[in-house]
C-alpha cells in the first residue's frame, strides 16, 4: 500500500461474555486506549491502537454477546458495527473472535455468526491452560485447516501467543480469510431470495446474503432498520412469507439457525477438540450442592456478606487513622511557606490539602471492597451470589448482580456506583446506580455518632442509641426498595432484559489478577472521584473564607481582649468570620426551607457545607460553635456546644435548637440525602449528566421530606 | 409424570428433560438457542434458589441461573 492510501486497519474484537476478551483487550492495548460512546446506547465504545510486527492496528472491543441476534440496543452495537451501519464508518478490516477453549464449539456460534457477515477472521482460543486442565485437548492446526481461518492458542493473563495473534490477524487481513460457511439448506437460499425481492419492492437497499440471513432468522431484526424499512409500514407480512418458506421445507424458522449452526460447527469440530472420558467437573457440582442450597446456600451466603462488610471497617480504620495524621502533618508543614499570605495559605492547607486528603481517605476501603470483589468473581461465587439474590432483587426492578453495588455502597457509593458496570441489563443497572446512594456509607457515620451521642443517649441509654445506629442504616435499604419500584414503574421504558447467567465452574483465583483489577479500580476512583470532591472542597473553602473584612477580626479581639487565651481567641474569631461569610449568609437564606424540620440557620450552614462530602459538617459545626474546626464527633465540647444552643428569635423562642427530634431529623436528613459531589461526578460517567442530576434532585427531596417528617411526628410523640 | 410434555419452568430441581421442537420469539429463548439448548438436548434442573426463582440447570456441560418467566418459553419433555 502506498503511504496516501495506507490507513489504519481497523480490527473488531468480539466474543461470548466470560471469555477474557476484556483481559486480551487491555494486554493488547495497554494504556493506548481510550473509552466513548455510542450514541443512543449505554455501552461505551472502547477503542484502542495495538501495535504488532511492526504495524499498528485500530482495536475496537465490542460488548461480549452469545449472537447477534439482537433484542435490544445495546446489543444490537455488536451487529451495526460489524455491518459498517454504525457511526458512519465502514465495516472492520477483520475480526479477531476470543473463544473459550474449554467450550469450542458453543463459541464458535458466534463466530459464525460474524462470518456470515464476510469478515476475515481469526480464532483466538483463549483460557487454554484451563482446557488442558479439564483434560481437553484440541489440535489448532487441525482446527484451523477445518474452519478456514487463523486459530490461536492463547492464556490471555499470561501473555501467551500475543505474538502468534498479531501474525494471524496479519496473514487473515492480507489473504482475506473466511470462514467456512454453513451449507445452508435451498429452503433458506429461497427464503432469503424472496425476503431480498421484497425488501426491494418497498425501496429497501440491497443487502448481502448474511444480513438478509440476521432479518430471516431474528425475530426483530436490528438490519431492517438500517436497510432502510420504510418507517410507517409493517414488515410482519412480508417476514411471514419469508419464514414460511422455511415452514413448507420442515423447519421451524425461529430455531432453525441455531439447528443449522450447530449441526455445521459440529462436524468442523469433532476430529480436532477432544473431550476427556470422564468428567472432570465434580468440584464445582459437589461445591454447588451445598453453596446453591436454598437454605444452606442462602446461610453462606449471607455469612460471607458479613464477613465483607465487617472486614471493611475492621481492617480499613486503623489505615484511615494514619492516614489522617499524615494529611494534618503534610498541611502543618506547608503552611509556613504561604504565612505571608493568608488567604493562599488558607487555601491551599484547608483547600487543597484538605481536599486531596478527602479522597485519599477513601482509599483504604475501596481497596478493601474490590480485593473482595474481585476474589468473589474470579472464583466463580458471584454468579452463585447473584443467583440466591435474584428474585429478591428481581421484584423491585432490580437484578440478582445488583447485591456487589448495594453491599458495596454500605462503605462507599462510588465504587458500589462503579461494580454496577457488571449489571449487563440496562435497565437493571441504571436503577441500581439510582438507588445505591440510599446505602448508608462510612461517611454518615460521624454525623450519627455526633447526633446519638449527643441526644439519644444521655436521655435513652446506651442500649437503645445502639439500636438507633443500626437502626439509622436501615432507613436507606426500606426506602430504596419503593423507590427502586417505582423508577422502573415511572420512569424507566426499555424492556426488561431477560436474566441469564452463567455460572462458571470453581477456579482458585490469581492474587496478581486480582490485586491488578483492585489497582485499577481504585485509579479510576481517584481520577474521576478525587478531582471532583478536591474541586468542591475549593469551592466550599471559598464561600466559609470570604468575605474576609478586617473588622471582624478586630471586633473580636477587643472584645475577649481580657482573655490569655490565644487559642480561645483564634476560635471565636473564626467562628465569627464563618457567621459573616458567604456561605452563612446562603444558610441563613435558607434556613426558611429547613425551618419545618426544625433546622436552625447553623445546621442548615452544616448541611450546605456538606454538599461535597458529609463528614465535613462536624468541622464545620465546630468551628460555628467555637470549638474549632478540628473538632471531630467524639468532642465532649462540641457535644456540649450543641446542647446548650437556644433559639434567640422566632416561634420557638427560649427553646433549644437541637431536640430528640431534630437530632433525629439530622441524621435522617444525612441518611437519605446525596450529599456526595464525587458520588454524583461517578454516576454522571456511568450513567450520565440526566440520571446523576435526577438522582440528586430525588434524594434531596426525599431527604426533605423525610427530616420534616421526622420533625414533625417526633414532636408531636416526643412533645 | 415422565413422558409428558411441560416447560422447563416445571420441572424441580433434579429432574431432567428433553427440549422439544419448537420456538418463541422471546429474546430468552433465542439467547439460550445460541448458547446451544436446541431442540432434542437434554436438560437438567439442578437447583432452585430460595422463593423458588430463579433455577439452575445445566445443558451441554454449561450451568445456567434461569428466571422461571424466561423458562417457560422452552417446552421440554420430563425424562425423570
Amino acid at each position: 500500500m502506498s503511504k496516501e492510501t495506507a490507513r489504519r486497519v481497523r480490527i473488531a474484537l468480539v466474543g461470548n461474555p466470560n471469555t477474557g476478551k476484556t483481559t486480551l483487550f487491555n494486554r493488547l492495548t495497554g494504556a493506548r486506549q481510550k473509552i466513548g460512546n455510542y450514541p443512543g446506547v449505554t455501552v461505551e465504545k472502547k477503542s484502542g491502537y495495538w501495535e504488532s510486527g511492526g504495524r499498528t492496528f485500530t482495536l475496537v472491543d465490542l460488548p461480549g454477546t452469545y449472537s447477534l441476534a439482537a433484542s435490544s440496543p445495546d446489543e444490537r452495537v455488536a451487529l451495526d458495527f460489524l455491518a459498517g451501519h454504525l457511526d458512519s464508518e465502514e465495516k472492520p478490516d477483520g475480526v479477531v473472535c476470543v473463544v473459550d477453549a474449554s467450550n469450542v464449539v458453543r463459541n464458535l456460534f458466534l463466530a459464525s455468526q460474524v462470518a456470515d457477515l464476510g469478515l476475515p477472521m481469526v480464532i483466538a482460543l483463549n483460557m487454554a491452560d484451563a482446557a488442558d486442565r479439564a483434560g481437553i485437548s484440541i489440535d489448532p492446526a487441525l482446527l484451523s485447516r477445518r474452519l478456514g481461518v487463523p486459530v490461536v492458542r492463547m492464556v490471555a493473563t499470561r501473555g501467551e501467543g500475543i505474538d502468534a495473534l498479531g501474525h494471524a490477524v496479519v496473514q487473515a487481513v492480507d489473504h482475506g480469510a473466511l470462514m467456512a460457511q454453513v451449507p445452508w439448506p435451498e429452503a433458506v437460499d429461497r427464503a432469503v431470495k424472496y425476503l431480498a425481492a421484497g425488501l426491494e419492492k418497498e425501496g429497501a437497499s440491497r443487502l448481502a446474503p448474511g444480513e438478509l440471513r440476521r432479518i430471516l432468522f431474528d425475530p426483530r431484526s436490528a438490519v431492517l432498520e438500517r436497510a432502510g424499512w420504510p418507517a410507517g409500514s409493517d414488515p410482519a407480512p412480508l417476514l411471514g412469507a419469508s419464514r414460511d418458506v422455511l415452514s413448507a421445507a420442515g423447519w421451524h424458522p425461529l430455531s432453525a439457525e441455531a439447528l443449522l449452526r450447530y449441526e455445521h460447527l459440529g462436524h468442523l469440530t469433532s476430529a480436532a477438540v477432544k473431550f476427556p472420558e470422564k468428567r472432570r467437573r465434580s468440584l464445582t457440582e459437589r461445591l454447588d450442592t451445598v453453596l446453591t442450597h436454598r437454605v444452606w446456600g442462602l446461610a453462606v451466603f449471607v455469612l460471607m456478606m458479613l464477613v465483607v462488610f465487617q472486614s471493611i471497617y475492621r481492617w480499613a480504620g486503623p489505615f484511615m487513622e494514619v492516614i489522617e495524621v499524615v494529611i494534618a502533618h503534610v498541611g502543618q508543614l506547608v503552611a509556613p511557606w504561604f504565612a505571608p499570605w493568608p488567604a493562599l495559605q488558607s487555601l491551599i492547607v484547608d483547600g487543597v490539602v484538605g481536599g486531596v486528603g478527602g479522597v485519599i481517605i477513601f482509599l483504604p476501603q475501596i481497596l478493601i471492597l474490590f480485593f473482595f470483589i474481585a476474589l468473589l468473581e474470579d472464583t466463580g461465587y458471584m454468579a452463585r451470589g447473584a443467583f440466591l439474590m435474584d428474585k429478591m432483587f428481581g421484584w423491585c426492578g432490580l437484578n440478582g448482580k445488583s447485591f456487589v453495588p448495594m453491599l458495596s455502597s454500605y462503605a462507599c457509593a462510588i465504587p458500589g456506583v462503579l461494580a454496577a458496570r457488571t449489571i449487563e441489563d440496562p435497565r437493571a443497572r441504571l436503577t441500581t446506580i439510582l438507588v445505591s446512594p440510599l446505602m448508608s456509607c462510612s461517611a454518615r457515620l460521624p454525623v450519627y455518632t455526633l447526633m446519638i451521642g449527643a441526644f439519644i443517649e444521655p436521655s435513652f441509654g446506651a442500649a437503645l442509641a445502639g439500636g438507633m445506629l443500626f437502626a439509622i442504616h436501615l432507613v436507606g435499604l426500606a426506602v430504596a426498595v419503593p423507590v427502586a419500584w417505582a423508577v422502573n414503574k415511572f420512569v424507566l421504558h426499555t424492556r426488561p432484559q431477560p436474566f441469564l447467567l452463567e455460572m462458571p465452574p470453581y477456579r482458585l483465583p490469581r492474587l496478581r489478577d486480582i490485586f491488578w483489577r483492585m489497582w485499577e479500580r481504585a485509579r479510576e476512583f481517584l481520577v474521576r472521584a478525587g478531582t471532583v470532591i478536591v474541586a468542591m472542597t475549593i469551592v466550599i473553602w471559598a464561600l466559609v473564607y470570604f468575605p474576609r473584612p478586617a473588622e471582624v477580626r478586630e471586633g473580636v479581639m477587643a472584645d475577649l481582649s481580657v482573655l490569655n487565651d490565644s487559642s480561645a481567641i483564634d476560635r471565636a474569631v473564626d467562628a465569627a468570620y464563618l457567621e459573616q461569610s458567604y456561605l452563612a449568609r446562603a444558610g441563613r437564606a435558607l434556613q426558611p426551607v429547613f425551618d419545618p424540620a426544625g433546622f436552625d440557620w447553623k445546621i442548615t450552614v452544616g448541611v450546605l457545607a456538606s454538599f461535597p462530602a458529609r463528614e465535613v459538617i462536624i468541622a464545620t459545626l465546630g468551628t460555628i460553635y467555637g470549638v474549632g474546626h478540628d473538632a471531630d464527633e467524639a468532642s465532649g465540647d462540641l457535644r456540649s456546644a450543641l446542647a446548650r444552643d437556644f433559639w434567640t428569635h422566632g416561634p420557638r423562642a427560649g427553646h433549644p435548637v437541637f431536640t430528640v427530634p431534630v437530632a433525629l431529623a439530622v441524621m435522617v436528613f444525612f441518611a437519605l440525602c446525596l450529599q456526595c459531589g464525587a458520588t454524583v461526578a461517578v454516576m454522571a460517567k456511568e450513567a450520565g449528566w440526566r440520571w446523576a442530576l435526577f438522582g440528586f434532585a430525588y434524594m434531596t427531596a426525599l431527604a426533605w421530606l423525610g427530616a420534616v417528617l421526622t420533625f414533625q411526628l417526633g414532636t408531636l410523640w416526643l412533645g | 409424570m415422565n413422558g409428558e410434555i411441560c416447560p422447563l419452568a416445571a420441572l424441580r430441581a433434579g429432574d431432567r428433560g428433553r427440549v422439544q421442537p419448537g420456538g418463541s420469539e422471546r429474546p430468552a429463548w433465542q439467547r439460550l438457542l445460541a448458547m446451544g439448548l436446541l431442540p432434542g438436548t437434554e436438560v437438567a434442573v439442578i437447583q432452585v434458589a430460595p422463593l423458588g426463582d430463579p433455577i439452575e440447570i445445566e445443558f451441554g456441560g454449561l450451568r445456567l441461573s434461569l428466571r422461571k418467566s424466561d423458562a417457560t418459553a422452552v417446552q421440554v419433555l420430563r425424562l425423570g
